[in-house]
């Protein structure tokens, strides 16, 4: 497979249209839904702010919403990215591999036990379920003779996956607080969040960001296999150590705000090869836009689809997503 | 030049004892070909002196310090390894491919640098890569991607150039072609080399110095033509061989005794006088 844009000229100029494509997206989001605003008003909301409900829904509703679902999409792409250059696996993701469900229990665990957490609270518990479910599944899906193969890690972040998946449902069950709110929470949304959810978690996965971009060169030698980074001078073990890192703090931070929305950090990184290329120079910065791209338009979708109920945008990405996974699951490797 | 030796070196894989307190130097500025049956642990024992195999005890020094005790990226600028069957990703060019040689040069403050451009020309075209340096890597044949990886190690710019079983998987022209590109590099440029082959007359044609790797240690080194003979191959190999000179090179050519034809035969054909 050769990328789609193959000189940095048109990478550029495309990454500089999808990004004024997500303004588009993310203005279009916030214009749109149960009730419809003019530009105008929109910004009439920010330069002449007169308290009317147009004005409210858009700065304390639609505006959170676009920016909540921008984010949490770069997040959850980008972190598919890296988990699929760590594990060599075109199927690895914070969703299949269960990191996003870690974080999801963790949660919920939380919040049988203790009631609602606060924002900072939650933020770090997402954090660590997301962190104890990837060390699992990497000490499951390497513990073999046969070392950490694409096959037992996929395996193993299935098994993690439906783990925690069922352990949630457990407690779910056997709580009976707040069933409803978390019920909305899991299937992973991006409405009714204020803004201050998003600010919470924002430096933490901002620092992902960094993490991930700094890591670009590493990951492109990493890329060539363990035993040749080695030999090229490349600490490997730091350099995963970081990675899973940013892997944790993206994926659990994109959680701890919208809860496990899946199959973004798996489809937006196939996308953004096919068009790119695997230097993850480029790469990530196109995960990063592409997938905060692919959550706008899917939250904004959502409100249309059953109008005038709303589907949950986890829900959509689904239906976005299995046909792709299939897809990915037929063509085959990572590497070859 | 650098100094490559074991020391002591002893290497196991979990309790199973590969390499056993074993004292060795690199011949520097020559072609050193590590032999040995399957599993004898010649592959392992140049992972440990490319540092990707811890010592259970012992140390690989590379002028001196002990490379595990080294910054990995300053043995990178005097070590490059090519392990066995190496995979680029999907998509990669040549080009690429041979940059990344340049990774242990690279740092914050030291980005791509007039050396490393020329440090990648260099390596391209010392391997007739160049006209294939736009190309990715998974459309070229299989002996054309074995010289952009070796390109890719000539790139890093080491006096030490470790290579574990570079001919596998090629045809006899193309293990002729790396086998003489090695060579040449090591003729032109001085570059010490060592690698594991498992075609012993090859080794015998290209090595300077053949190390036989036997039971946990090595069994005998020296030139080919001082140590190879019907004995070695017995106990190195355990195979019954006939040793006569290279007809092209005079350098040793081993013939294995086999089932494959009825003992009269052979001895029709050629008298033997083991």
């Amino acid at each position: 497979m050769v990328a789609l844009l193959d000189r940095p000229s048109y990478k550029i100029a495309v990454l500089l249209l999808s990004v004024a494509f997500l303004a588009v997206c993310m203005t279009a989001s916030v214009m749109f839904g149960a009730k419809a605003y003019g530009l105008s008003t929109l910004q009439s909301a920010f330069s002449a702010f007169d308290g009317s409900d147009a004005h409210l829904i858009i700065r304390t509703s639609r505006v959170p919403r676009a920016a909540i679902a921008a984010v949490v999409g770069a997040a959850l792409a980008v972190a598919g990215a890296l988990m699929q250059a760590l594990t060599r696996n075109p199927l690895a993701s914070p969703s299949l591999f269960g990191v996003n469900a870690g974080a999801g229990l963790a949660l919920v665990v939380a919040v049988a036990l203790f009631g609602f957490p606060g924002l900072g609270q939650s933020v770090w518990i997402a954090f660590a379920g997301a962190a104890l479910s990837a060390a699992a599944v990497y000490a499951l899906g390497s513990g073999g003779r046969a070392g950490p193969a694409p096959v037992n890690m996929t395996l193993a972040g299935a098994a993690i996956a439906a783990f925690a998946s069922s352990l949630t449902s457990g407690v779910l069950l056997g709580s009976d607080k707040a069933l409803d709110q978390v019920l909305f929470w899991l299937v992973g949304s991006v409405a009714g969040r204020e803004l201050a959810m998003l600010t919470a978690v924002l430096p933490y996965i901002a620092v992902g960001f960094v993490a991930a971009f700094a890591l670009a060169s590493p990951l492109n030698v990493l890329a060539m296999g363990e035993d040749v980074a080695v030999s090229l001078g490349q600490r490997t073990a730091a350099v995963k150590l970081v990675a899973a890192a940013a892997v944790v703090v993206l994926a659990g931070g994109a959680v701890a705000v919208a809860g496990p929305i899946g199959f973004i950090g798996i489809v937006i990184p196939h996308i953004a090869r096919h068009l790119v290329g695997r230097d993850h120079h480029w790469l990530l910065p196109y995960c990063a836009v592409l997938g905060a791209i692919l959550l706008v338009a899917a939250d904004l979708g959502s409100r249309f689809l059953l109008m005038p109920s709303e589907v949950p945008v986890g829900v959509l990405t689904a239906i976005i997503g299995v046909p792709f996974f299939v897809l990915i699951a037929r063509r085959g490797r990572y590497a070859e | 030049m650098t100094k490559l030796t074991a020391s002591n070196l002893s290497l196991a894989y979990g309790r199973q004892l590969i390499i056993d307190n074993l004292d060795f130097a690199v011949p520097e500025g020559r072609i050193t070909v590590l032999i040995g049956a399957n599993g004898s642990g010649k592959s392992t024992l140049l992972r440990a002196l490319a540092r990707l195999m811890k010592p259970e005890a012992g140390a690989v020094l590379l002028d001196g310090k002990d490379i595990a005790h080294t910054s990995t990226k300053e043995v990178a600028r005097k070590l490059a390894m090519l392990p066995q069957g190496p995979v680029a990703p999907e998509g990669i060019t040549v080009l690429q491919l041979v940059k990344q040689g340049r990774y242990p040069y690279q740092s914050w403050l030291q980005q791509w640098s007039e050396a490393d451009e020329r440090a990648v020309r260099a390596a391209l075209e010392a391997t007739g890569m160049t006209p294939l340096a736009e190309r990715p890597v998974d459309a070229l044949s299989g002996g054309q991607r074995q010289r952009a990886w070796i390109a890719m190690t000539l790139a890093q710019g080491t006096a030490t150039v470790l290579l574990d079983e570079p001919t596998t998987y090629l045809d006899l022209t193309h293990q002729i072609e790396i086998l003489d590109l090695l060579y040449t590099l090591n003729e032109r440029e001085g570059r010490t080399v060592v690698m594991v082959l498992h075609d012993m007359n090859l080794a015998c044609r290209y090595a300077h110095h053949l190390v036989a790797v036997k039971d946990r240690g090595i069994y005998a080194q020296g030139a080919p033509g001082d140590i190879v003979n019907a004995e070695l191959i017995r106990n190195v190999f355990e195979l019954d061989a006939h040793i006569i000179p290279d007809p092209l090179y005079g350098t040793p050519l081993c013939i294995p005794a086999s089932q494959a034809r009825r003992a009269q035969e052979r001895q029709a054909a050629v008298p033997v006088h083991a």
